[in-house]
């Protein structure tokens, strides 16, 4: 259940930013995870409703952008929409690529008031 | 609230160093991990309801990434090679770190970093080497974070030249995310879980440069294939490293201190980089 931590961080993230806008709570908020940051949805949402409470994002919109995994193979230089965890390149087999995205974990926005 | 657990309830991490002269504990800080506390300012300054937009891009771990940063920084400066033990509970990382100290005596100043929920059972075990140690219990947290192996630092303050073992909390999952500013991460499995965990739990596998396959005396008696284990491993992360060993019996030891000692070297290289930078 790290997504425990993961949620007191972006509580950590929206309390410092409301402090600095003068504002009093988050109306909404826009997080960034890539379908290959290690995070379970589930998890994160069963996380959020129980951390939030009391405090500024107790009743803020949450948008999730689910950003897919992207891969260029090491070997052909091909780059392909991972479909499945840790897939080898659909041409060449191999197992060496590098994630062009897809691993994101970002507070993208927020709207304060 | 604890940073960690999110409970209101004190105590929720505590670091403890264990003396190992009295072979007795000593706590020295209660709730003392804890920074993240969130204060709520009411009605003191000037509060706007207008409604604004805030473009971060931040990225949520940022505090750790920063933190661990630090750590390495402060490891490098030291020529300290430290060392991040991620696994399942049970896989034998305590019993590999008792063996490794009391052999590499001689050889290193060794001290050890040890990550449980509860109880200084392991950090207890360690001090019965000698080996200097503080037990973090992380109460609910499933990890340990930057932040407290900052804080143990400050209470362990190993020497420059030495080795420094961190003992994650048994956990295959959670631990990965979090970088604590070690060199290297060794991922431990054990003949007696199932070949296919690198599969299961790919991302601890995808973050070590090494893994370890332990008590490999026991490979008669179960159905584990190594050479699967390592098939599947390499899937995920094709530069893994793999050494087999048997912690009890002592089996493919030197390889694992022939390992360190490779690691250790390399330290001294990396920070001449980071002085020139």
């Amino acid at each position: 259940m790290h997504e425990l931590s993961i949620v007191m961080n972006i509580i950590d993230i929206a309390t410092e930013q409301v402090q600095q806008a003068h504002a009093r709570k988050v109306d909404s908020i826009e997080l960034e995870i890539g379908t290959m940051a290690g995070v379970e949805m589930d998890a994160l949402d069963f996380s959020w409703s129980a951390a939030v409470q009391n405090t500024v994002l107790s009743n803020a919109e949450r948008v999730v952008d689910r950003v897919p995994a992207i891969a260029r193979c090491g070997n052909c230089g091909l780059e392909f929409r991972v479909s499945e965890p840790f897939m080898p390149c659909p041409t060449c087999d191999n197992v060496l690529v590098e994630y062009l995205q897809g691993k994101e974990l970002r507070v993208k926005s927020l709207v304060v008031s | 609230m604890c940073a960690t657990c999110g409970c209101d309830q004190p105590g929720g991490v505590t670091i403890t160093r264990i003396n190992t002269e009295e072979g007795e504990f000593r706590p020295v800080s209660n709730h003392g991990l804890v920074t993240a506390h969130h204060h709520h300012h009411h009605g003191e300054q000037e509060l706007s309801s207008e409604k604004r937009r805030i473009d971060l891009q931040q990225d949520i771990l940022s505090k750790n990434d920063t933190q661990a940063g630090h750590n390495r920084h402060h490891f490098e400066a030291g020529h300290i090679l430290a060392i991040n033990l991620v696994s399942s509970p049970g896989s034998g990382k305590t019993s590999l770190l008792e063996r490794t100290l009391t052999d590499l005596k001689d050889q290193y100043k060794s001290y050890v970093i040890e990550g449980d929920q509860q109880t200084l059972n392991d950090a207890n075990r360690i001090a019965a080497t000698g080996c200097e140690v503080v037990q973090i219990n992380t109460g609910k947290g499933c990890h340990l974070d930057a932040d407290m192996i900052h804080r143990s630092i400050h209470q362990l303050d190993p020497q420059d030249g030495s080795v420094v073992f961190i003992e994650n909390v048994g956990n295959l999952v959670c631990p990965a995310m979090f970088d604590l500013g070690e060199q290297a991460r060794v991922a431990i499995i054990s003949v007696t879980e199932g070949d296919d965990k690198p599969l299961k739990y790919p991302d601890m596998f995808e973050s070590s440069q090494l893994c370890i396959i332990n008590k490999i005396d026991l490979l008669p008696y179960v159905n584990f294939s190594i050479d699967k284990a390592k098939e599947y491993a390499l899937k995920v992360n094709p530069r893994l490293s793999f050494i087999e060993l048997s912690a009890t019996r002592g089996e493919g030891m030197d390889r694992w201190y022939e390992w360190l000692k490779k690691e250790y070297k390399a330290i001294g290289s990396r920070k001449e980089v980071a002085v020139g930078v």
